[in-house]
């Protein structure tokens, strides 16, 4: 026991004095949940809460122009600004980069002339499935409105699909509007009364969203919830870049000749390591969360809202820190130098979160990546610390996430034990 | 039996080669070093001096053969026999992050001693060896020959009855060197038996009183000093070196 406790303590000494080791396991992965914290709530702050800029050039000198304009303006999704209706498309491009503005929306000279004919001829073919005389001359084709959004390239693909959406929607309803006005007329040979027009076109279905939670537990989604349980787990395996270099270091250096000849086993030494670094761990763990409750709001960060189940949250951050102490063990006993330990331990924890979906939503993912996402140590990570800090879980409801964490650490430390005995260190 | 008792190491034909090298390098070696003595290993680089002090100290296995320490096999599963040894090898064996003290306290639990032990330990030792004053500075800021000396400190904390000294003294001041001398002169005396290797044949002569000189992996003379000087017509180790093991360079 005297053995383990020496060099517990002198596994903690050399760590706390070795200050790169320490700033690669604790500012380097603090600044980063701020980093991508902050990078993801401006995204999410974009698209919510404040307005992308859009031009509008309305080459259009109808009504219906002005109405789709409004619908637009409506939606609060946009900070519109309309621009000179003589520019041409190059023009647009360069008053784009001029105004920053992301979107620009075209609108052509004869667009109300068009929604209105495609909307006559709709009703034309309307009445006459009803048996009615109705105007059906003018094919679809000739008639369909070119309504043109370019847009800046830098924005985020699904981010301009929420747009192309939104203006989809905002001409849908122009085209409606027109559509039962020409209908009414059509039926009733009078202009239909503004009272009815209002009531039938915002009779809309009301959809409530909603986080899908267990047991009604209602925090919501936000940048911090998503990111500080991610990158908490990359910090965690980031510690292979000290651990790893320190076995490494070990290896090649005299005193590890002197280990040999005393009488004790490595894996003692190897044992105070796990001990220490799963400590380290976890006051990773403990110094993000924190800062994620109290330091996030003074940077305008939503604050973190942890786990109700504690219990689970400390079981399932020892598993994780367990598994990326076993990979970095795994890894420092298989390396030769400090190099590999370096260059293959950065790389490959970065290749994990990818894989794991700490980087892009694994559900995101498609066929062979999507498959292989389960080998990923962190894959089980996030999706049990998602299942507590996001719908709300218990202990019961991640176990079956932490069984494989714990069948990958077992599975690691069998490897270094093997590789251990194959070199000959026990 | 009585040579038995008073054998602290014995070789006993021991067959050894290299991973991934089909010639054997020690074939059937021998070598018996009695308890109390100080005894030289000496021999050009690639003699075989560093191989033979790790199969002695069971850093490395013997393909055939017996090494005992005390009449107990070393290099098995039961590692209480490393608790008869010290080793202060070429390199500096220690942690170069922590004090004099943190290594020794490290050490000296892992050499099987307890907290009260270390604490003596540490307390006679330092002071012995010139580093009270530096007791709680970290390693890595000292000059070499101070290193050398906490090298030394760490090796003996146990109080083993053997002690392997691979190159104990390279690289010091003449200073360093006599103090580290004198001490294991004095360690002797108190019955620890001295394995040494070194190329300062000079400062050796003055140390060992008994020789072994190996060359390819074999040993090709090994007397006491005198007997040896005497056998070969040689006035000093350097020549009786000289004169055995040529004067050509070695890989």
């Amino acid at each position: 026991m005297l053995k383990l406790l020496a060099t517990i303590v002198k596994d903690t000494r050399i760590l706390w004095r070795d200050k790169v080791g320490i700033s690669l396991m604790f500012i380097m992965p603090m600044m980063l949940v701020i980093v991508v914290t902050n990078i993801q709530d401006s995204t999410f702050q974009l698209v919510n809460k404040s307005k992308l800029p859009m031009l509008i050039c309305n080459k259009d000198t109808g009504q219906t122009s002005k109405q789709l304009i409004t619908s637009i303006d409506k939606m609060a999704m946009f900070n519109i600004s309309e621009v000179n209706k003589d520019l041409n498309e190059s023009q647009l491009v360069d008053i784009m980069t001029e105004k920053e503005a992301m979107l620009v929306v075209m609108i052509p000279a004869n667009f109300s002339f068009k929604v209105i004919a495609k909307s006559k001829s709709m009703t034309g073919k309307a009445l006459t499935s009803f048996g009615l005389k109705g105007d059906t001359l003018q094919r679809k084709t000739d008639i369909d409105p070119p309504l043109s959004l370019y847009y800046n390239p830098v924005l985020q693909e699904s981010l301009l699909l929420s747009v192309q959406g939104a203006v989809r929607s905002a001409l849908q309803l122009v085209e409606s509007r027109v559509t039962l006005r020409s209908l009414y007329f059509s039926i009733n040979e009078e202009i239909m009364p503004a009272k009815l027009e209002n009531e039938m076109l915002d009779n809309k279905t009301v959809i409530n969203v909603l986080p899908a939670t267990r047991g009604g537990t209602s925090t919501t989604p936000n940048a911090t919830q998503h990111n500080v349980p991610a990158w908490t787990i990359f910090a965690m395996f980031f510690v292979i870049m000290s651990l790893g270099g320190s076995i490494i270091r070990e290896k090649m250096s005299g005193s590890f000749i002197r280990l040999k000849t005393l009488p004790t086993n490595y894996l003692t030494a190897l044992l105070s390591k796990q001990i220490v670094y799963l400590g380290a761990t976890l006051l990773q763990a403990a110094i993000i969360f924190s800062m994620g409750v109290w330091f996030f709001p003074f940077l305008n960060l939503p604050a973190l809202n942890l786990p109700s189940d504690k219990l689970a949250l400390l079981i399932i951050t020892l598993a994780c820190g367990w598994c990326a102490v076993s990979y970095a063990i795994c890894v420092g006993v298989f390396a030769n130098t400090q190099e590999q330990v370096n260059g293959f331990g950065a790389i490959s924890i970065v290749i994990l979160a990818a894989i794991g979906g700490l980087m892009v939503p694994s559900f995101a993912m498609q066929g062979f990546f999507k498959n292989i996402t389960t080998l990923s140590p962190m894959h089980w990570c996030i999706q049990a610390y998602y299942t507590l800090f996001l719908e709300g879980g218990k202990l019961g409801d991640i176990m079956h996430k932490l069984f494989p964490i714990i069948m990958i650490t077992i599975l690691l430390q069998l490897a270094s034990y093997l590789g251990l005995k194959r070199k000959k260190l026990i | 039996m009585e040579l038995e008792r008073a054998l602290a190491i014995d070789v006993e034909n021991v067959c050894f080669r290299y991973r991934g090298i089909s010639d054997m390098f020690f074939s059937k070696l021998n070598l018996k070093v009695a308890k109390g003595e100080r005894f030289g290993l000496f021999g050009p680089n690639g003699a075989g001096k560093t191989t033979l002090i790790s199969l002695m100290t069971g850093l490395f296995s013997a393909d055939e053969g017996h090494i005992k320490l005390f009449g107990r096999e070393i290099g098995t599963k039961d590692k209480t026999v490393n608790k008869l040894f010290g080793f202060v090898p070429q390199d500096l064996a220690f942690y170069q992050e922590l004090s004099p003290v943190e290594n020794m306290e490290f050490f000296g639990a892992w050499s099987g001693l307890d907290k009260k032990a270390i604490k003596k330990r540490i307390d006679e030792l330092l002071p012995m060896l010139g580093l009270g004053d530096v007791r709680n500075k970290q390693v890595q800021k000292f000059s070499g020959g101070m290193k050398r000396r906490v090298n030394l400190a760490i090796g003996v904390m146990h109080k083993p009855e053997i002690l392997f000294l691979d190159e104990p003294t390279v690289g010091v001041d003449v200073q360093t060197r006599l103090a580290i001398i004198n001490y294991l002169l004095e360690l002797n005396k108190q019955g620890t038996t001295l394995i040494y290797t070194s190329h300062q044949l000079s400062e050796a002569e003055g140390l060992c009183e008994q020789v072994a000189l190996m060359e390819d992996g074999k040993i090709i003379a090994q007397n006491n000093l005198r007997s040896l000087l005497a056998e070969y017509n040689q006035d000093s180790l350097e020549h009786l070196f000289l004169n055995l093991t040529g004067k050509g360079s070695r890989n």
